[in-house]
């Protein structure tokens, strides 16, 4: 590796700031259209839910413990327990799994 | 009740409270991303540099395969462009809730910390976005992001595998935490959501589909789900306002 990563890097963050900050600073007016109103509203649980599975299943040592992670925390959260109870309760699980495993 | 603090005050211990089990879902991500950025042939530095300037995971970790392989630079870019895609939707979103008085410099701000999982507890935010709120929640979290790439490439493999494995799905208990709440709520939310990870799931296992990289596959996923939901289920007047994600409950 020689200086060149360097330019590697500079290309990395300049394109991945640009995707974020054009929308952001371009859009200054409320939408009107409901289309794409309903759209942006469904983005993000879209995009998360996509995001999640399958990938989760493959996150961890082996399936067991990554499905017992992912039921965990679907029933933390349908109880509407915080980000970090639910995140944490799903690794403490994969935990235990894999110990008995 | 919460008369001796400033509002922007609040917003940001708010910012810093989401904030946290961010960064401790990205402290076993970036560690990893670490290990594997020194493996690459990068230094201590260099690999930290990476996650200060990117702060993405899939985008590093493609970024340092590009780099360890020497390839040409507008790969690099091509690359970088189709799987951080998605953050140009929120962005897009983003825009919309925010105050559109709001300076180029804040929005440059919020801009530089649009992850799926800042944007996640962004977006579900009751109201106007305030940018203290997200001041505080991009500064826990990328110090996280930062602090365990640094660890991991310094490190190494000091955490018992295990461990590394049960931190794994941190990110994403958060990102059922986060959906799984307002699909309560909306039930066209659950149906989006539902329809999102039968196309992922897919889209990731059938052939010819396969092949497509995760980062083009979520922006196809997403796009193509959003748009059937918003054709099936446009929003309303009354269902406009995103459901309340209960954050009200922990400061109760």
């Amino acid at each position: 590796m020689t200086d060149n990563t360097y330019i590697y890097i500079l290309i990395m963050a300049l394109v991945t700031f640009l995707i974020r900050a054009l929308p952001l600073t371009l859009i200054r007016q409320e939408i009107k259209s409901p289309f794409v109103k309903s759209f942006l509203y469904y983005v993000p649980y879209v995009t998360l839910s996509a995001m999640t599975v399958p990938a989760i299943f493959t996150a961890t040592g082996n399936i067991y413990s990554a499905a017992g992670g992912f039921v965990t925390a679907l029933v933390l959260a349908f109880f509407r327990r915080s980000l970090l109870t639910v995140a944490s309760g799903a690794c403490v699980m994969v935990f235990i799994i894999e110990l008995i495993l | 009740m919460r008369s001796n603090l400033s509002e922007a005050e609040e917003n940001f211990k708010d910012g810093v409270k989401d904030g946290i089990p961010i960064a401790l879902g990205y402290l076993a991500v970036s560690f990893a991303f670490g290990i594997q950025a020194v493996k690459a042939g990068l230094s201590v530095f260099q690999a930290t540099l990476i996650s200060l300037s990117n702060v993405t995971s899939a985008g590093q970790f493609a970024g340092i395969s590009v780099i360890a392989a020497a390839g040409a630079y507008l790969e690099m870019a091509g690359v970088q462009f189709v799987i951080n895609l998605r953050y140009m939707l929120m962005s897009a979103a983003l825009s919309q809730k925010i105050d559109p008085k709001l300076p180029t410099y804040k929005r440059l701000g919020i801009a530089f910390g649009v992850t799926d999982e800042i944007f996640g507890v962004s977006i579900t935010r009751p109201g106007v976005l305030a940018p203290a709120f997200s001041a505080g929640v991009i500064i826990t979290s990328v110090l996280g992001w930062v602090l365990g790439t640094f660890l991991g490439a310094f490190s190494g493999e000091i955490l018992p595998v295990r461990l590394i494995s049960a931190l794994g799905v941190a990110l994403y208990g958060m990102f059922i935490a986060i959906v799984v709440p307002p699909s309560k709520d909306d039930r066209n939310i659950a149906v989006a959501a539902l329809l999102a990870v039968i196309a992922s799931t897919v889209f990731t296992y059938a052939p010819v589909l396969k092949y497509i990289s995760s980062g083009t596959r979520i922006i196809i996923v997403t796009v193509l789900v959003s748009v059937i939901a918003a054709i099936l289920f446009p929003t309303t007047e009354n269902t406009e306002e995103r459901p309340d994600n209960e954050k009200g409950l922990e400061h109760d």
